[in-house]
């Protein structure tokens, strides 16, 4: 059996006297899609954040591809790492945002080419040519001149996939990349991460609300509750038939506030 | 009868002056308000305190002051500047050193969701800084960037005061001339109020340039 591609060993965070996560253990293993649900500040998000170097951990080691992420070795012991193994680290890691995130005065074309031009020296045409392909996949191939203020939030959304996409990482965090879209708009961003799910390989983890596509999209679903794990399992397990009780008071405030499961 | 018409002529001479000292001046204090401006948000505490420093002295001080220190003080120092140097340094300075308050806030104005999405595409810090945040802190300075040039217009007048031959200085020669004070400050004063047109003018074109395309109208 393949070893996990991110282990992630008995971190904590807190925001002043306030944990967010409380010796949180978990792995994932190449390739592996994963839902993480619970309520507002069960520290979901705090994971990915964590894992995209958005936020630093106050204790705990994270293992990504092999690699230790927050620390290095120097002289046969682990220091905590610098800029530059950040940097090198980060190349494994991509992220899409609750809010998108695009860069509001380049176009989508220079939205998606601007950092593998910068970061990995890809040559313009190179980057406009994967940057074409990426967005013919999300379906917005035809926007590509557009600025972000021009499009829906469902569009912005899409090229902020691809432009993710466009760094080759071999993990992607997911951040309630619908919650910010008007309910009319959802369904065309899941379809892209369902396309992706399919086609690629990609370890992907998902915070998400949207039930129904957390249970279709992944092979592990997490419960978060108080920053730690309080139930996991395959997704019928966790939707059909939860076996805490704070996963199943969870989901039944899910499905009364109406979503889908 | 006086002959305006020479008169007139020294004004424009003392005009060209002006426009010198603010073209120079601006420039300096642009330079200055990027410096300091970035350096206050710099994550070195040395260079936070040095641009802190330059910007609390310059605005504390006035610029009156910091001119005879340009002009008389520093050949003590061994440092000797034609009045033209010692009032573009001053006046760039000064300022410059309300630049430096603009950049900071235009740079800090932009979302910390800007700064996360170029953490997650792995962009650098100077990358980050040049692609991303000051293409979209810059259309925010602008405004106040005019302002402060106009500030800058109007401060040159005190140059006048070193024995610069701006355009002040000229308008009070003939002022001492031919004992009329109607006509050469009138004169000046609707020269002041035309190069601040000028400027904002200036401003306003680059604003419209810079803020294509971020309101979903491409122009």
């Amino acid at each position: 059996m393949a070893s996990p591609i991110i282990r992630i060993d008995n971190i904590t965070k807190t925001y002043g006297p306030l944990t967010v996560l409380d010796g949180l253990s978990m792995n994932v293993m190449p390739g592996e899609k994963l839902a993480l649900i619970g309520p507002s500040g069960s520290g979901k998000t705090t994971i990915l954040r964590i894992l995209m170097t958005l936020e630093k951990i106050d204790g705990g080691h994270i293992e990504v591809d092999g690699d230790q992420l927050y620390h290095m070795p120097r002289g046969g012991s682990l220091v905590p790492a610098d800029e530059r193994h950040l940097q090198k680290m980060r190349e494994k890691i991509g992220m899409v945002f609750q809010h998108f995130n695009l860069f509001p005065h380049k176009c989508v074309l220079d939205n998606i080419t601007l950092a593998p031009m910068l970061t990995k020296g890809v040559a313009k045409a190179a980057a406009e040519d994967r940057a074409m392909k990426l967005l013919d996949m999300v379906g917005m191939a035809d926007k590509a001149k557009s600025m972000p203020a021009q499009l829906s939030g469902g569009q912005k959304q899409r090229v902020a996939i691809a432009r993710a996409l466009a760094l080759s990482p071999k993990i992607m965090l997911f951040d309630e990349v619908t919650s910010a879209l008007d309910p009319e708009l959802v369904e065309e961003v899941l379809n892209v991460m369902r396309k992706l799910a399919a086609e690629t390989d990609m370890t992907m983890l998902l915070v998400t609300h949207e039930m129904g596509f957390a249970h279709d999209f992944a092979d592990r679903v997490l419960f978060f509750d108080k920053g730690r794990i309080v139930e996991e399992g395959k997704p019928d397990d966790i939707f059909r038939n939860p076996r805490q009780e704070r996963t199943q008071t969870f989901l039944r405030k899910i499905i009364a506030a109406g979503h889908r499961v | 009868m006086i002959d305006w018409t020479g008169y007139i002529g020294l004004i424009l001479q003392g005009a060209l002056v002006t426009i010198e000292l603010t073209l120079m001046g601006s420039a300096l204090a642009l330079v200055m308000a990027f410096a300091a401006g970035l350096g206050r948000l710099s994550r070195f505490a040395a260079v936070r305190a040095l641009a802190t420093t330059y910007i609390e002295f310059f605005r504390g001080t006035s610029i009156f002051v910091q001119l005879f220190w340009a002009y008389f003080v520093l050949p003590f120092a061994g440092i000797t500047l034609t009045p033209l140097q010692a009032g573009v340094l001053a006046l760039g300075l000064n300022v410059g050193a309300y630049g430096a308050e603009v950049v900071r806030g235009a740079v800090r104005a932009i979302g910390r969701e800007q700064h996360e999405a170029c953490v997650a595409l792995n962009l650098g810090r100077y990358q980050r800084l040049r692609h991303v945040i000051l293409p979209q802190a810059l259309p925010l300075m602008l405004p106040t960037f005019g302002n402060n040039a106009i500030e800058l217009l109007k401060g040159t007048a005190v140059v006048s005061l070193i024995s610069l031959t701006d355009m002040t200085f000229q308008a009070q020669v003939v002022r001492a001339q031919t004992g009329n004070t109607l006509i050469p400050f009138a004169t000046v004063l609707v020269l002041y109020f035309a190069m601040a047109m000028a400027i904002s003018a200036g401003v306003r074109w680059l604003e419209r340039r810079a803020a294509r395309g971020l309101d979903g109208v491409r122009v």
